[in-house]
């Protein structure tokens, strides 16, 4: 039994790193994708290829004054992107990353939480997400800060309840709200996207509106809000606010490959003639693989999607998102109801 | 002490002690994110009780929707401390009086009951997501119904206030 906690807390760090790494390593893919669409170098001046970015922005990050504004609220501006910070973090704990490991007989799994309510843990995760912005944009003081915050709140707000609904459509199909029977599930049957195309593109719109990634990004719209939510912050502050956001986007590519890709499954994957350990790393690998090609579309979609209105937003979020996500429901109770699964 | 009690005394200690600094700080920023943090030590007494799919519930919907409106209306208005409404000396007098008559009702009602704290706390799994479920749908089928076509009702009434208001200004 304390060979397992220990095994969990050295799980936990080591997803920390990874989350934390591959979100570094994500500030410098996007801005060499960002040359690439845009046909310039981007950054090349740090070690091969520009490598050592991401270690020089973190940090100048880190050495760059503190400023804390005047009239602000010296407590919640230092909470709010702490907890950002936090609520980042915190959904990689139910996320299988591999089917696990069997060392003199015992499992390892690669998963920190294996919980009954793990895609409620999600939702739940993503709804207080929100404070942090919400905190930091009031604390500062500062008219933009405070519309950016706004924006931001009432822009998740919407987004959630559609993604709620797209997910109800997928746990109708799965029965279950456990992340890691979710994935195993799809070893045995096709990966979801097959069942479950509208439920994905849904969830996939969502993922970006909750991210607030282009061309969802109206909290921190540069052009109407200066900064948006982070006008007021500097130094480490502001790293924390925008790497949060990067965190965001790899939690949220590994939960879509894992809800709707087979997460660690790859087809073919007991015909390779492959066993146990062996077998659970390159699972671990591919899920990696499909990580990357989801955040890939993420910085594609922002290099090529020019940013909504704040009306055209509401919009697709409550009539066309909402009742979409509705009708998705309605159509797989009926096929379920129709070929005998209900 | 055990775990769960350890647990259980924490989260009682952060739920009394946020729900009285919801109603002692002055700043109304501050009152409702004290409220978030009695609404996340309450959700901790459900995982107590191993009511799972009402702790994540009572955090989806009321700590990260309805305070989030309400920090959104709160932030809106930007009430300070300065604008704060001066309330009448008779309606304090009759708010007080109120709370402890209240107060005296409860008080009574809990010293003749005869709960035992903590007996046991993690088990049973009424609380979890499958059993709910075929409570809700099976036995109480018509209320949980009806109360779901009373949130409609409250839903169509708030959009048609709102319409209302736009039209006329």
């Amino acid at each position: 039994m304390d060979q397992i906690i220990i095994y969990k807390i050295i799980l936990c760090a080591i997803v920390f790193v990874v989350t934390l790494g591959a979100a570094a390593y994500m500030t410098w893919g996007e801005r060499k994708l960002a040359s690439w669409l845009q046909d310039r170098v981007g950054p090349d001046r740090a070690g091969p290829f520009g490598l050592l970015q991401p270690i020089a922005d973190g940090l100048k990050m880190l050495f760059k004054e503190e400023m804390i504004p005047t009239h602000s609220n010296k407590w919640l501006f230092i909470l709010g992107p702490s907890f950002f910070m936090l609520t980042a973090c915190m959904t990689g704990a139910v996320i299988p990353w591999g089917a696990g490991f069997t060392i003199d007989g015992t499992f390892f799994p690669m998963q920190i939480a294996d919980i009954n309510i793990g895609l409620l843990y999600m939702l739940g995760v993503v709804s207080i997400g929100v404070y942090g912005i919400m905190i930091g944009g009031w604390s500062s003081n500062n008219k933009f800060a405070l519309l950016g915050a706004l924006r931001a709140s009432s822009q998740m707000i919407s987004y959630e309840v559609a993604m709620g609904l797209a997910l109800i459509a997928l746990v109708m199909l799965t029965g279950t709200l456990n992340l890691g029977e979710i994935v195993a599930q799809q070893d045995a049957d096709y990966a979801y996207i097959v069942y479950q195309p509208l439920g994905f593109l849904i969830f996939l719109i969502c993922a970006f509106a909750e991210t607030n990634r282009a061309p969802f990004d109206l909290p921190e719209s540069e052009s109407e809000l200066v900064g948006g939510f982070h006008t007021e912050y500097s130094s480490m502050k502001l790293g924390f606010f925008l790497f949060a956001e990067y965190i965001n986007m790899f939690i949220s590519s590994a939960v879509m490959a894992s809800l709707y890709f087979g997460g660690y499954n790859f087809p073919f994957q007991h015909e390779l003639g492959l066993e146990g350990n062996l077998l659970s790393a390159i699972q671990t690998a591919v899920f990696l693989g499909k990580i990357l090609i989801f955040i890939f579309v993420f910085m594609w979609v922002r290099w090529t999607l020019p940013r909504f209105r704040y009306d055209q937003l509401m919009n697709l979020g409550w009539k066309v998102l909402l009742p979409l996500a509705i009708f998705n429901i309605f159509i797989t109770g009926l096929v379920m109801y129709f070929t005998g699964k209900l | 002490m055990s775990l769960t009690e350890i647990a259980f005394y924490f989260l009682s200690f952060l739920a009394i002690f946020s729900a009285l600094a919801v109603i002692l700080s002055k700043n109304p920023v501050y009152s409702v994110l004290y409220l978030i943090v009695t609404f996340f030590s309450i959700a901790g007494h459900y995982f107590l009780m191993n009511a799972q799919f009402l702790a994540a519930v009572h955090i989806i919907v009321y700590a990260g929707a309805i305070m989030v409106l309400f920090l959104y209306v709160i932030m809106m208005l930007n009430l300070n401390e300065e604008q704060e409404e001066k309330t009448k000396n008779w309606v304090k007098i009759a708010a007080v009086v109120s709370a402890c008559s209240i107060m005296l009702i409860l008080v009574s009602l809990i010293s003749k009951s005869t709960y035992n704290m903590g007996k046991a706390p993690m088990a049973g799994d009424a609380g979890l997501v499958q059993n709910l479920g075929k409570v809700l749908y099976k036995d109480y089928l018509l209320p949980f119904e009806l109360a779901s076509v009373l949130f409609l009702a409250a839903m169509v009434g708030a959009v048609y206030l709102s319409k209302k208001e736009t039209s006329k200004s």
